[in-house]
């Protein structure tokens, strides 16, 4: 390996250390707890845009699969009782390989108990500022407050349509937002999108006006977290899950087992809730204006 | 049958009858929603880059193209003949086809030839060629280091702007993809 590459990749791991670092003093300074959950869960969620890597054992039978995100077992520790808890964990999705995406990846997710989505807003408008100043990084455009945006007022933005006249075509209406919408949200500053359609409301509750209580926050046109305040009540959560399950089966897609646990435990009570799930990766790649998730990992797929 | 997943640059598919190259290509992924392709897509027979967004998975039908290494030889009317130097076959493309590429071609010339669905379509020359300056107003010796640049003209026809001075006569190396001058050569 040349002598240039070697350089870089100690940058690498120095600046992400260092990311670590700020992200576990920010929250210890908001008396979060660091949690850590397993890799290998009974279901790894059931979104129907979501594959993940089933997990054998030598004999070949199946032990579970790898984790998409940590959110059930987050959750679960919520109806324990925990109020405010934090994890820095890989998660596994199969079949997302670009620049902003990779097999495994190192996801920030953090709850916050008795609190909605808004109290987790306001999380991340100072994290970023917080680890940035923390990392010399200093970005004067990401300190709070951050622009809101709800989906539909992006779409007629940045679209000129509404998100009436696509909602029926959930298909239509991700490839106008790949296409037009999200590479023009947070080109200056970053932008918090609220207001997301009930059907993809995914693990989240839904606002008194229909609309799933769920947030994505997106700089220079990059997705950096997806929000909730969280759904609490078992039985729709249940018939989401059900409602995932036909989905999953008309797609061709494998049919992933509900995690009966999660929803024993949603049912035993969980705390009216925020949480969010960031993409540490993708939060360094754009720090350092960097041109892919890849250039600011040690061991991206490509390289292993 | 080729998929998404097979999308790389250079990857070469079929689109409504027409041959077109990946220039770029980029995964996207809308939170939590469907997953897509973004390309950027050169039109292999006109040139013209598009825009085009796949369904990640979606069935693609791969173009079939194939490159041959050939030496040109002569032109014929509005169109210029090369030959395969291994099994001596020969093939013509029209000027139009070559577009800027027959600027590019002296007597021997080794090209590759892009051939869609058996028929030649266009060539890559090298990267670089040296081509012989006809024309350019005489030079200022000792004028080595400026930026000022002049016109010149060279043996095909090709146009570049070089350095001051360069004069009639003397021999160009210049860069195929851009069409610009590199460097004088000795000798």
């Amino acid at each position: 390996m040349p002598e240039s590459a070697d350089v870089a990749v100690v940058q690498v791991l120095e600046l992400r250390a260092a990311l670590l670092a700020a992200i576990r003093r920010f929250f210890a300074e908001r008396d979060f707890i660091e949690v850590e959950t397993p890799a290998i869960v009974p279901s790894p969620g059931l979104d129907v845009h979501l594959s993940a890597f089933e997990v054998r054992n030598d004999t070949g039978d199946r032990v579970g699969w790898l984790a998409t995100s940590p959110e059930y077992q987050m959750k679960r520790l919520l109806s324990a009782g925990a109020k405010r808890i934090f994890q820095l964990c890989r998660s596994y999705r199969s079949e997302e390989q670009g620049s902003h995406h990779e097999r495994e990846f190192t996801m920030l997710e953090w709850y916050r108990g008795d609190a909605t989505s808004d109290d987790v807003i306001r999380d991340t408008e100072e994290l970023i500022p917080f680890v940035a100043d923390s990392l010399d990084q200093p970005a004067p455009e990401v300190q709070p407050p951050w622009q809101r945006m709800t989906v539909d007022e992006a779409l007629q933005f940045h679209a000129n349509m509404t998100l009436d006249s696509v909602i029926d075509d959930e298909e239509r209406f991700f490839r106008v937002w790949a296409e037009q919408v999200q590479p023009r949200l947070g080109t200056e500053r970053p932008i918090v999108v609220t207001d997301w359609p009930a059907s993809m409301a995914s693990l989240a509750q839904l606002k008194p006006n229909g609309m799933a209580d769920r947030f994505e926050a997106f700089f220079r046109g990059v997705e950096l977290c997806n929000g909730f305040g969280e759904l609490t009540d078992a039985k729709e959560q249940r018939r989401r899950f059900e409602r995932d399950r036909v989905e999953r089966r008309r797609a061709g897609l494998p049919i992933y087992p509900i995690d009966e646990r999660f929803l024993a435990d949603l049912e035993r009570g969980m705390p009216e809730s925020g949480g969010n799930a960031l993409g540490v990766d993708r939060l360094l790649m754009l720090l350092l204006s960097a041109a892919s998730i890849q250039a600011v990992m040690p061991f991206p797929a490509e390289r292993l | 049958m080729a998929d998404t997943s097979d999308i790389k640059k250079g990857f070469k598919m079929l689109l409504d009858g027409v041959p077109f190259a990946v220039v770029d290509h980029q995964f996207v992924k809308p939170g939590k929603g469907q997953a897509f392709i973004r390309t950027r897509l050169k039109n292999m027979m006109t040139g013209a880059v598009i825009d085009r967004t796949f369904k990640s998975g979606e069935k693609l039908d791969k173009a079939d193209t194939e490159e041959r290494t050939m030496q040109y030889l002569y032109p014929e009317g509005e169109a210029r003949v090369f030959m395969d130097t291994r099994s001596y076959e020969q093939l013509s493309l029209t000027n139009e086809q070559l577009g800027e590429n027959v600027h590019y071609l002296l007597d021997g010339t080794e090209v590759d030839v892009m051939l869609f669905e058996g028929r030649p379509i266009g060539v890559t020359p090298p990267t670089f060629v040296e081509l012989l300056v006809t024309e350019t107003e005489p030079g200022f010796k000792g004028d080595t280091s400026s930026n000022t640049t002049k016109p010149a003209t060279l043996e095909t026809g090709l146009q570049v702007n070089v350095p001051l001075f360069v004069n009639a006569g003397d021999r160009l190396k210049v860069d195929t993809r851009t069409g610009s001058y590199v460097e004088r050569v000795k000798g």
